[in-house]
């Protein structure tokens, strides 16, 4: 079929198939040393990773397409979880606290169009007048439009620990060669996996989402082709801070409690997820969020939760020394 | 009937007065050519009639209409496409990819879309063999056809190529500037911005000569392959 030049041990399914072998080669020797603790560190490990690949996905496509960091993000995410928690209290409230599980799917929706919205807002006060300001003033706003979203939530929910309502998703548990596998998780890896799929297709396969890739690389020319530049950068505040939000509800379900700096604590590690995958790339996003989450619950089985974070950062050292633009970051070099 | 009519255009690059005043018209069905040195003002014109940079005064018209206040993502869907400067191919798309974003003012009309590739790939059929290619992995030649490939998806009335030689070799310059004459025959009118004045003069039916934001001499391309300033200026002889 087409004749590309690049010989087998460059292509993309030799990579895939080395990662694949290498990763279940990890895997047995892991749970062959270690069992039961291997194994539930990587359930858990991935579970927490896929929040940190919903919320870095919001990080990558806005530097994709304006090569800003978007420090708000994480409030963002943080506000999706709250407006579910206020959602599950009204349904509660009325009575329903049986059947919230039948409810999820529209408090998903519409928390999403809520943070869709501001994060739209968003764009459009805090960054859109700075378009032409050069690099650091949008930085400063990122940061001040963050502290407003922090304290915002702070006065009107409280600066206290706030609790999800208990079992929303029935308590369900699984034991598999001595790891203990909930259903809880299953919901949350099940639901991050589509979100990221139907995303991947839609950059990948759309045309639309192939001219959020052009806008990505190139405003001017994509502007010549006809592509409405700010309407494709309203488009990813959009995506971005709805995949947040969603991220935000799983992590309320999945840990039970929220507060008002979630959104940092959160949004740092994220942004970690996203430089380690490469910024601006979508997989890379997906990938770096995952790897991430995986390393720090592996250090939290084998060394202990205190090290989590210095052996996570020591890690993201040691990758953007050998590979500075990330694992999957941009590896073709222009042409002239 | 002029398709396109530029009357006195000035344009600023921040306080650099990058075009002085400069009137030109491009008839349904030419090849013209601007040609002129580095920093003479020739992309810039490109890109003010594309909408990429706003005049201060003049006025652009296009098939009656005036082009002054359109936003650029506009202005392909009333005709006008570009193949800019240093072909800006979107490189980590494969050439796929590419074609299709410059069919993207077609919207979702699929079946138009895909005549225009079967199109330009009986245009470029080098494009073909590379259409699953990652467009940064291929060559200059490649690129620049990917580029003009890329501008023809539009379906434009007016084709607008900036330094198509640019970087490649003399038979490759041969064979692209034998392309555009065919896409011209085709019925696409042409404005060509060149350095290589020998061989855009030799294609072109009318040509203006750009200095310093100024047009300094305009005519038939035979006029100006003839004219004694030309000649010592852009076409090194002595």
């Amino acid at each position: 079929m087409e004749a590309t030049f690049r010989p087998w041990y460059q292509q993309g399914w030799f990579y895939a198939f080395i990662s694949l072998f290498l990763a279940a080669v990890l895997v047995l020797t892991g749970y062959r040393l270690s069992g039961p603790v291997f194994l539930q560190q990587l359930v858990n490990g991935l579970t927490i990773g896929s929040f940190y690949a919903l919320i870095a996905l919001g990080y990558t496509m806005v530097y994709g397409v304006l090569k800003l960091i978007n420090f708000a993000h994480g409030d963002l995410f943080m506000s999706g979880a709250y407006l579910g928690f206020t959602f599950l209290g009204m349904l509660i409230g009325a009575g329903l606290s049986g059947q919230l599980l039948w409810y999820l799917l529209p408090i998903f929706l519409i928390v999403m169009v809520i943070v869709a919205i501001a994060g739209v807002v968003l764009e459009r006060t805090a960054y859109r007048p700075l378009r032409r300001a050069g690099r650091l003033a949008p930085v400063v706003s990122a940061l001040g439009a963050s502290i407003f979203l922090e304290n915002a939530v702070m006065l009107i929910y409280g600066a206290k620990y706030r609790s999800y309502p208990k079992e929303v998703i029935p308590d369900v548990r699984w034991a598999i060669g001595g790891a203990r596998l909930t259903l809880m998780q299953v919901a949350m890896l099940v639901t991050a996996f589509l979100l990221m799929a139907a995303l991947y297709i839609f950059i990948h396969y759309t045309r639309v989402g192939t001219a959020i890739r052009a806008v990505a690389l190139d405003h001017d020319t994509s502007r010549l082709m006809g592509i409405n530049v700010n309407g494709i950068i309203t488009l990813v505040f959009v995506i971005g801070p709805a995949l947040g939000a969603a991220g935000g509800i799983m992590v309320g379900l999945y840990y039970g409690r929220i507060y008002f700096t979630l959104g940092w604590v959160y949004g740092l590690k994220a942004f970690t997820a996203a430089i380690l995958g490469g910024i601006g790339n979508i997989p890379g996003a997906m990938v770096g969020g995952l790897l991430l989450g995986i390393i720090e619950a592996f250090a939290t089985g084998f060394v202990s939760d205190a090290w989590k974070n210095a052996i996570a950062f020591f890690i993201l050292i040691l990758i953007l020394i050998f590979r500075p633009t990330g694992l999957l970051g941009e590896r073709v070099a222009e042409k002239l | 009937m002029a398709l396109l009519e530029i009357e006195n255009l000035h344009t600023y690059y921040g306080h650099v007065h990058a075009l002085k005043g400069i009137s030109l018209t491009v008839n349904e069905g030419e090849i013209v050519t601007l040609i002129g040195a580095n920093g003479a003002g020739k992309t810039t014109t490109l890109r003010t009639i594309s909408g990429l940079l706003r005049p201060r005064e003049g006025r652009i018209v296009f098939q009656g209409e005036e082009l002054n206040n359109v936003p650029a993502h506009e202005i392909v869907y009333r005709g006008i496409s570009q193949a800019p400067e240093g072909r800006a191919v979107f490189t980590t798309l494969t050439t796929n990819e590419n074609l299709s974003m410059g069919a993207y003012s077609l919207g979702g009309d699929k079946e138009a879309i895909e005549e225009n590739r079967r199109r330009v790939f009986k245009l470029f059929p080098r494009l073909e063999e590379r259409k699953n290619q990652i467009a940064g992995t291929l060559s200059g030649g490649e690129q620049q056809m990917l580029a003009i490939g890329r501008a023809l998806m539009a379906r434009p009335k007016l084709l607008m190529l900036d330094e198509p030689s640019l970087g490649l070799a003399p038979m490759l310059v041969k064979a692209i500037f034998q392309t555009i004459r065919e896409i011209n025959e085709q019925g696409v009118t042409i404005l060509l911005v060149e350095q290589n004045a020998r061989a855009a003069l030799k294609l072109a039916d009318k040509g203006y000569v750009l200095e310093t934001g100024n047009i300094v001499l305009e005519g038939t391309a035979e006029e100006l392959m003839g004219d004694e300033r030309v000649r010592k200026a852009y076409l090194g002889e002595r």
